[in-house]
């Protein structure tokens, strides 16, 4: 691992101030392109591009003019004036945030003049801060510390009484302001503002008795939360489960990727004495843009979760007792071994894959592939889109929908799966002007942004696409909505990118597939296909897909090459996720594999799942926790989680970026992989893998979409390497293996690796092409090796069956994600279970009125598979005629009503009052 | 020679105090005519032709030629807003309050005039709060200027649409400011913004907008009616016309007094608001609002004239708010009363004004309450050139918008004409055991 205390410390000479030094973002800002606009900035001629701001210009040339307010994700606005400078010809002094560089100028951030201002500036700040750093989460780390030390008068000459203010308090479950060390620079109320959309901190009072505040019963709740801890320049704002746990000089960081959903934003890890303390985003220009939401940032809770399974169990006298891993493994091995000889390899089958790593993913389907033999492998649970759709897609990156002709989002709810995501397109749409087309069966996050929204009932996706693809295609005049949507598109150039989703899990998968061949159809389509769960795009990419093998190739067209790369594959295609279960609770299914999956939790299907697990013959769980699924196993082989083992993961663009290790578990917990590797060679197959770069070097070999995605680009490949690398060349930026996490925290942190000098950007492309060079060459040279297999591509052809007709009285359900579900992550996590809200019914208010409830009552809610109790409420956002309840909340019970071969389900709701 | 008011923009409501505000008075006494004049004209005539040629500067404070702001407007780019600003809160000014209770249909008319000339469609008055009898009196002209076909859809049958909103401000000084005003129209906090972009360029709703004083608007009607060119020909060098000043303090006949620019202080405080009262003598007077620099009884025969009040005395005309204090003024309680003001209406957007605000406050309250220590006066002036850099008129400022520097006259002023007063004070306090902590 490489750690950030490895790096070599940036050379500070003494003797020169502060703000000369040189500074670490010379060496991980890139630089841009070249510039147009010369200026002298404290003597040094610069070159800029024309707009770019002063402040911004100074620092990417080396000079740092110090600031509280100014943020580069957010637009300027003034208030601390703390990077005033003098410009030659220009009266008084410039904030350098809000001054845009021109060609000519001359600038000084070091005059008499301009430290005079930095002096004054930070000694008012000071008067009315407390100066108790000592007990502060701050110290240590603190933008104004260091500041002062840097750039302020050293002494103060304030000897009036500071203003008092009661400190701290919530302004949220996570969030505590403390408003005596506020600086007021609203970074915070902005961000909320700006950026989350979500404006519930804003300015109280006057003067110097300006506050932050939230608004009557109405707390900071967003689900961005987190990133105003992050980018307070003091320590006003404090998060629940960081405050007072450690000192920022205790802590040692590592860059990885949050793997809470499939977004992967870079975040540097950070721990103390073996326990994760905290997670900061990362600047990553490409995905996050440094922002995590607030179940990535609070969710490494889980990984010490007192409830974790840390030592290998075995099922002795019907109870799971503690063995020793040769036992467990023994174990399962045999079990494996007499399913196969009874009933051979289709008897057997894997499902989950989700949660863990390309490594774990990688192995495990060689594992069940190539030595197992079964094809009934998938990392889905029938609530997603199958392989052959999701992998087969035109594909479009997050930051092709800054330049995208329209997006489209299809289904689900952004904000609620992929808030980061979620972000990114509210971005495109508000700020860059990008028309936002929404088709959704409700009101959600993103309608507010949404240049036009679609309704459709659940089952009418496919036919609403339809309508949409043929206006976009240019035949018009059949529907209004679609008319207007492709009227948005007008002198407009680019791709059509297309953000497919399940959005209601109660609806088939087959409409969610129609609606994409319908847009397929477009020739300037490109699809984000964004199933939430963490690495669910490795694992299917890597093989945990019925009818695929690693590397987006169809277990037909890769056959042969596996055939040489692994010894054997599969016979036939096997069954899905649906498929497997069906089997299962037929009596069919002989050894099931649960590699992190929670069928009896999440699959939108309960009574099936729960059949399924209960006739299920041997099973093994490789899981980290006792799930209400993994209970039932034979074996239980414990994992380890994220944070506690290095490798890499995919995200729902096809980029493959690095997951670091911060901690060792406790207990014996190995890594899924590991596990995979042992079984095999209980089941005779050595697979001869060590580290987690070995698997990474074998990907790279035998994964034609992961061709050159090496140990070697991984590590240094600064913003990962989208599959295949060889379509996304130009967006490598290559840098040397190293990892300077900069101390200036609340900056935007910058991702670790250097960034290649502007200069250097062709040689880093060189050096891709070199990089891919050699690994193709090396695949090639391998003895006897068949031609690689073609990459799958989606065709089309898929179906869906109309949905039946509903009856006047019925309400057509819609389940959705939340972000606070009941998963284990939240779960486990102190901070966030506590965020969970209690489920209710949410109908339109025309059949609230129709059914006669008030809000609030008790309702009896029947599909043709079960019933429920629930309260209701009526919501604006609900359309007449479907009524929405949340997915996997504790207590909703939503899948004892759904019947997964079913197209839609409709509800009927009665009144118990 | 006996100097007198020259009523131009207060003649109607000082004639007939009973219904000056009445339409039917603004009627009877010429009133909207020239609106049908306007509405003949061509937009760019009455912006170059009349106002331009006016010399009119705005009446708010800063002075800005009015027909120049009008010019910056981006051609081709439309909505453009006009917003009027009536958010009269300089301490001491009085006048803007009486026009909009005594002569709204003045207003109206001019700033339908304007909004023809800078061809917007919608404009706003935007009204201090407390102006709780002036806002019901405006909201009647408004409402009868509806009625009358002198606002709304194709006034007049000029084909020319004008909608006007009066908004009601919630009571905070810095919404007087230009952008702090758009933000408070806007919904948002009174906060000013960072120019530029200026407000003629994005303004109100990111959109091209003229935001004008009441007394600017209220002007207008009569250099149409006089002739710019001849309008222009009252007052003195690029001072122009007639503004109206509100005399308060230690005077005999405190009150607003419209007179011609060029007249001295002297001729002002002396003649018309009847000198100091009591027979006392003056001790200093400030010239232009409470944001303004001070100015001694040696400054009495100085012009009121924009340009040499800001260049020959290092202050300012400002809002027209002349304030006169007698020999027996303690100068530090009226800097500590004036800092009093500043500290409280802070927006908290910047910090040098926000931070120094209170601390200005803090130590004038103990320098005006015996307390002083002798480094208090320097020290003031050592960081308050953080506020406003180098301490030379005209200031330059670190903020965003002019209150900034504002908090600093007093102080400047202190130390400028009083400074062995404050010092003699302070070291008095100086001999005080301790200081007290709290000022409030």
């Amino acid at each position: 691992m490489t750690d950030v205390n490895d790096v070599p410390k940036v050379e500070r000479p003494p003797g020169v101030p502060m703000s000369q030094w040189p500074s670490a973002y010379e060496y991980v800002l890139p630089t841009g392109a070249p510039g147009t606009v010369t200026l002298t900035i404290d003597g040094r001629e610069v070159k800029a591009q024309t707009g770019d701001l002063l402040i911004k210009v100074a620092q990417d040339h080396g000079t740092y003019i110090p600031r509280f307010c100014y943020h580069e994700r957010m637009k300027p606005v003034g208030m601390c004036r703390m990077c005033l400078v003098e410009v030659e010809g220009m009266r008084g002094m410039q904030i350098s945030c809000a001054t845009v560089v021109a060609d000519g100028m001359v600038v000084h951030t070091q005059s008499d003049a301009a430290r005079q201002a930095q002096d004054g500036v930070l000694e008012l700040l000071l008067i009315n801060h407390p100066l108790d750093c000592p007990v502060c989460d701050r110290g240590g780390e603190c933008p104004l510390q260091d500041t002062t030390l840097a750039f302020g008068p050293g002494e103060s000459r304030f000897v009036e009484e500071k203003r008092h203010w009661e400190k701290p308090i919530p302004i949220s479950e996570l969030v505590l302001l403390d408003r005596e060390r506020c600086i007021q620079c609203g970074r915070c109320t902005r961000f909320a503002d700006e950026i989350a959309g979500d404006a519930l901190i804003a300015f109280g009072s006057r003067g110097a008795h300006t506050e932050v505040i939230t608004f009557p019963g109405d707390p900071f709740t967003s689900y961005f939360s987190g990133n105003t801890v992050q980018i307070c320049p003091v320590g006003a704002l404090t998060a629940t489960p960081y405050r007072f746990r450690a000192r920022p000089w205790d802590l040692s960081a590592v860059e990885t990727s949050c793997t809470t959903c499939s977004v992967h934003c870079r975040g540097a890890l950070e721990s103390s004495s073996n326990r994760l303390v905290r997670l900061l985003g990362v600047d990553s220009e490409p995905v996050n843009h440094g922002w995590l939401c607030d179940k990535g940032r609070f969710g490494y809770e889980v990984v010490h979760s007192e409830d974790r399974v840390r030592h290998p169990m075995v099922r002795k006298n019907g109870e799971l007792v503690e063995c020793s891993w040769p036992e467990a493994l023994d174990v399962a091995a045999e079990g494996l071994k007499r399913a196969l000889e009874l009933n051979g390899p289709k008897s057997v089958a894997l499902l989950g894959g989700a949660r863990g790593t390309n490594e774990d993913a990688y192995v495990w389907a060689r594992f069940a592939k190539g030595v197992v033999g079964t094809d009934n492998v998938d990392a889905q649970l029938g609530d997603g889109i199958p392989a052959e759709v999701a992998l087969g897609l035109p594909e479009a990156t997050i930051a092709d929908l800054d330049r995208a002709a329209a997006i489209v989002v299809v289904g689900l709810d952004l904000k609620e799966e992929v808030p980061v995501l979620y972000l990114r397109v509210k971005r495109a749409a508000e700020e860059l002007g990008v028309p936002l087309i929404e088709l959704a069966p409700r009101d959600q996050g993103l309608t507010r942004y949404a240049s036009t929204s679609i309704r459709s009932l659940p089952g009418e996706q496919g036919e609403t696409a339809r309508r949409l693809a043929d206006a976009l295609g240019g035949a018009r005049g059949t529907d209004a909505g679609a008319d207007a949507a492709a009227a948005l598109l007008e002198g407009r150039a680019g791709d059509i990118v297309v953000v497919l989703g399940r959005g209601d899990l109660a609806e088939s998968a087959a409409s969610t597939v129609r609606a994409a061949t319908e847009l397929a159809r477009l020739p300037q389509a490109r699809f984000i296909v964004a199933l939430r769960r963490g690495n669910v795009r490795g694992a299917m990419d890597l093989g945990l897909a019925p009818g695929f093998l690693p590397g987006r190739v169809t277990l037909d067209a890769g056959r042969e090459w596996f055939g040489h790369a692994w010894g054997s594959v599969p016979a036939t295609v096997g069954l899905d996720a649906e498929g497997i279960l069906r089997a299962a609770e037929q009596g069919r299914i002989h050894a099931l594999m649960l590699l992190g999956t929670d069928p009896h939790d999440d699959c939108p299907d309960h009574a099936l799942a729960e059949g399924a697990l209960n006739a299920a013959g041997f099973t093994i769980a490789i899981d980290a926790f006792v799930t209400d699924s993994t209970k039932r196993a034979d074996v239980f082989l414990p994992v380890t989680m994220w944070g506690e083992k290095a490798g890499s993961v995919t995200n729902l663009e096809g980029r493959v970026q690095r997951v670091g290790q911060k901690v060792s578990p406790d207990g014996t917990a190995m890594p899924d992989w590991r596990i995979a590797a042992e079984l095999a060679l209980r089941l005779g197959v050595d697979f001869d893998l060590e580290q987690p770069e070995e698997v990474q070097d074998e990907i790279a070999r035998v994964a034609p979409a992961y061709t050159g995605i090496d140990s070697t680009l991984l590590r240094r490949a600064r913003d990962g390497a989208v599959a295949p690398v060889a379509d996304h060349r130009d967006e490598l930026v290559l840098g040397p293996v190293s990892i300077p996490l900069t101390d200036a925290r609340w900056e935007p942190i910058r991702p670790g690796l250097d960034a290649v000098e502007l200069e250097d950007a062709k040689t880093a492309n060189d050096e891709a092409d070199a990089l891919r060079a050699d690994r193709l060459t090396s695949v090639a040279q391998s003895a006897g090796a068949p031609p690689a297999p073609a990459l799958h591509r989606f065709t089309g052809g898929v179906t869906d069956t109309a949905p039946p007709a509903r009856d006047a009285y019925a309400l057509r359900l819609v389940t959705g994600r939340t972000l606070y579900d009941g998963g284990i992550t939240v779960a486990a996590s102190d901070s966030l279970s506590e965020l969970v809200a209690d489920p209710v019914l949410l109908i339109s208010p025309q059949d609230r009125d129709r059914i006669g409830v008030e809000d609030g009552a008790e309702v009896r809610v029947t599909s043709a598979r079960g019933s429920l109790t629930l309260a209701v409420r009526a919501d604006a956002a609900i359309g007449t005629g479907t009524a929405y309840l949340p997915f996997n909340l504790p207590g909703s019970g939503v899948s004892d009503l759904v019947d997964l071969s079913t197209a839609v389900t409709d509800l009927r709701v009665e009144s118990l009052s | 020679m006996a100097v007198t008011e020259t009523r131009i923009v207060t003649n109607r409501l000082r004639e007939f105090t009973e219904d000056s505000w009445t339409i039917d008075r603004y009627l009877a006494t010429g009133g909207y005519d020239m609106l049908r004049q306007a509405l003949t004209m061509q937009p760019v005539q009455i912006q170059d032709e009349q106002v331009k040629a006016s010399g009119l500067r705005g009446r708010g404070g800063a002075g800005f030629g009015t027909g120049q702001k009008w010019s910056f407007l981006p051609k081709g780019i439309y909505p453009r807003y006009l917003a009027v600003n009536g958010d009269e809160g300089e301490p001491s000014t009085f006048k803007d309050h009486m026009l909009i209770e005594r002569d709204p249909h003045q207003i109206i008319e001019g700033v339908v005039i304007s909004a023809f000339a800078i061809e917007a469609h919608i404009a706003f008055i935007y009204v201090r709060g407390e102006f709780a009898l002036g806002i019901e009196r405006l909201e009647q002209a408004v409402a009868d200027a509806y009625a009358k076909g002198f606002i709304g859809k194709n006034i007049l049958g000029s084909g020319f649409d004008l909608e006007v909103v009066v908004h009601r401000g919630a009571g905070a000084y810095i919404a007087g400011d230009e952008t702090g005003l758009l933000s408070s129209l806007e919904g948002e906090r009174a906060m000013p913004r960072i120019k530029p972009p200026f407000p003629a360029v994005q303004g109100l709703y990111a959109k091209p907008t003229v935001v004008n004083n009441v007394e600017t608007m209220s002007t207008v009607p009569h250099i149409l009616r006089m002739g710019g060119e001849e309008y222009a020909k009252l007052g003195v060098g690029r001072s122009t016309g007639t503004r109206i000043f509100s005399v308060s303090g230690h005077v005999a006949r405190p009150g607003n007094y419209e007179v011609e620019l060029g007249i001295t202080f002297r001729q002002l405080i002396d003649e018309l608001a009847g000198g100091v009262r009591g027979g006392k003598q003056m001790k200093f007077f400030i010239p232009g609002g409470a944001s303004a620099p001070w100015l001694m009884p040696e400054h009495l025969d100085a012009p009121l004239d924009m340009d040499y009040v800001g260049s020959e005395l290092k202050t300012m005309l400002g809002s027209g708010a002349i304030m006169v204090f007698d020999e027996d003024t303690n100068p530090a309680l009226i800097a500590w009363r004036l800092l009093k003001f500043f500290a409280h209406e802070s927006c908290g957007k910047c910090t040098p004004c926000r931070e120094g605000s209170m601390w200005l406050e803090k130590v004038l309250f103990r320098i005006s309450h015996g307390l002083g220590r002798p480094q208090d006066l320097d020290m003031m002036l050592s960081f308050g050139s953080t506020i406003v850099p180098g301490l030379n008129a005209p200031f330059s400022q670190t903020t965003i918008c002019a209150m900034g520097p504002s908090t600093m006259s007093a102080v400047v002023s202190l130390d400028r004409f009083f400074r062995e007063e404050i010092l003699e004070m302070c070291n008095a306090g100086a001999a005080r055991p301790t200081i007290p902590v709290t000022s409030a």
